[in-house]
């Protein structure tokens, strides 16, 4: 499992130009500072902006298609579960949506529910959920709809603070269990060690460095870099 | 927006407001207390059992109730299309936003005038179709939903406006084509619009009375609805308009107060 991306976007004043590389089990993350283009990149990679580039994602070029027909997951930012179903109608959205009956949809549902621990929260509305039981369905809810390319943008930046540690594990856990091809976006250098195997360095609309985890650590080639770097030692 | 209203304002209302306040109240308030109190209560359930009132009645709720249905089904998509109309260049949205508001500021004759000039049976359209239609609860239906359609599509199209859009992108990320997207997503979202738009919709379709007369008609049974059949028994018996006057006042009310308060949070919060 690859994906092989050439993105191109051009919004007048803000470009993209961002190549990617991601192989199955090696998370990738996009790191870099507010307004660099690092949710502009997944948002080129679902479809939901334009991209003059390519995006080859299993050997299929999904550049052109319509973000429902590209197969790629997407857990938001702020999750974006839908406010009128339940957790467990939420989950089977994706199912449904792809022409599995209602039942079946709904039993795919529970399983993913069970897998990522929160069958119990079946029944809620997304409004009475926490933020960490959020991100757990949202992610059960892209899961289920059988991506073959998982993105998450900034999934923890809507958590408290004291509960951010424990969900960090908890997902990169699940992403390990999931084992499909995956990119996370994030500022923050402590998500990027717990979740991401490779890191590409983006800054306005560039990336400026790449590689594992461990050498960018180690070596940073930039300031931005170098100050992550340094603020987290300091943590 | 902060609200004053929770705690009493240093900044309270000018005396001399009261006075033209008040009357104003009074203007809206009184002629319902006038139609109350001389209401012919004691001959109300005889008036009403009449068969030309139970008829109107049953013309106006069926009538204005298909007309709200057809509104519904053409009135939500125009309101998505105007929703969604942001990127369009400027002159053709703003003509037709323009346009759908024609009918809302229209004197409710000059609809029923035009109906006619497009309907009639020398009609733009009218004179090639192989039916009439004026003069039929067809027109009937027609004439109201001309009237009372921008009403909904204008809620609902709130609604839209409103509403986050990223739930619909989020939902094509997890395979739903566009009219899955549509249905299980946009149109959930934005159900109390639709339900405050229907409601709106209906109350106004049950009191048209002018682009009705003028294009339909009032033949008893057929087009004679109820506003209609109240105008016309004043001036024959008076009683029996009081009555009818009643029906209309109480079923508006009861659809206004059982609807919004379930729907509109405006209303109870």
């Amino acid at each position: 499992m690859t994906l092989d991306a050439a993105l191109r976007v051009d919004r007048g004043a803000f470009d993209l130009e961002l190549d990617l590389a991601v192989t199955a089990g090696r998370t990738v993350a996009l790191l870099g500072p507010n307004g660099a283009g690092k949710s502009t990149a997944l948002a080129a990679l679902a479809g939901i902006v334009e991209t003059a580039g390519t995006i080859e994602l299993n050997g299929r070029d999904i550049a052109s298609l319509e973000t429902q027909y590209r197969r790629v997951g997407y857990v938001f930012q702020d999750y974006l579960l839908f406010p009128h179903l339940t957790v467990l109608e939420n989950v089977a959205f994706g199912p449904r949506s792809l022409g599995t009956p209602k039942q079946a949809a709904r039993a795919q549902a529970a399983e993913w529910l069970h897998r990522l621990g929160v069958t119990d929260l079946a029944a809620r509305r997304p409004a009475q959920l926490s933020g960490g039981q959020a991100q757990r369905v949202a992610l059960a809810r892209a899961l289920a709809s059988n991506p073959e390319l998982l993105l998450l943008d900034e999934p923890l930046a809507a958590l408290d603070v004291e509960v951010r540690d424990d969900v960090r594990e908890e997902l990169a856990e699940h992403l390990r269990d999931w084992g499909g091809l995956t990119i996370v976006v994030s500022h923050s250098l402590e998500d990027v060690v717990a979740l991401a195997h490779e890191v590409v360095v983006i800054e306005r609309g560039r990336a400026t460095q790449r590689g594992t985890v461990r050498d960018v650590i180690r070596e940073p080639a930039t300031r931005y870099v170098e100050r992550l770097v340094s603020r987290w030692a300091e943590d | 927006m902060p609200r004053v209203s929770g705690h009493r304002s240093r900044w309270s209302l000018a005396p001399i407001l009261w006075v033209p306040a008040g009357l104003a109240l009074g203007l809206l308030l009184l002629p319902l207390v006038a139609l109350v109190v001389r209401a012919p209560w004691a001959q109300l359930p005889g008036l009403l059992s009449r068969s030309e009132v139970a008829q109107a009645l049953i013309l106006s709720l069926t009538t204005a109730a298909i007309s709200t249905a057809v509104s519904l089904v053409l009135g939500i998509p125009l309101a998505l299309v105007l929703a969604r109309s942001a990127d369009w260049p400027a002159v053709p949205r703003r003509l037709l936003r323009a346009l759908i508001t024609v009918p809302l500021v229209l004197p409710p004759v000059v609809g029923g005038v035009a109906l006619l000039l497009l309907l009639g049976r020398r009609g733009l359209i009218g004179q090639y179709l192989p039916f009439g239609i004026p003069f039929t609860s067809t027109a009937v239906v027609i004439a109201q939903t001309f009237v009372a359609m921008p009403f909904l599509v204008l809620a609902v199209e709130g609604a839209l406006r409103a509403s986050d859009r990223r739930f619909e992108v989020a939902a094509a990320t997890l395979g739903a084509s566009r009219f899955t997207v549509f249905r299980r997503v946009t149109l959930p979202l934005v159900a109390p619009g639709v339900s405050a738009g229907a409601v709106l919709c209906f109350t106004r379709a049950l009191g048209e009375f002018g682009a009705t007369i003028t294009f339909a008609g009032s033949f008893p049974g057929v087009t004679q609805t109820l506003p209609i059949a109240t105008y016309l028994q004043l001036q024959t018996d008076p009683d029996a308009a009081i009555a009818l006057s009643l029906v209309l006042m109480i079923v508006s009310v009861a659809v206004l107060v059982t609807l919004r308060d379930r729907w509109v949070p405006g209303l109870t919060s």
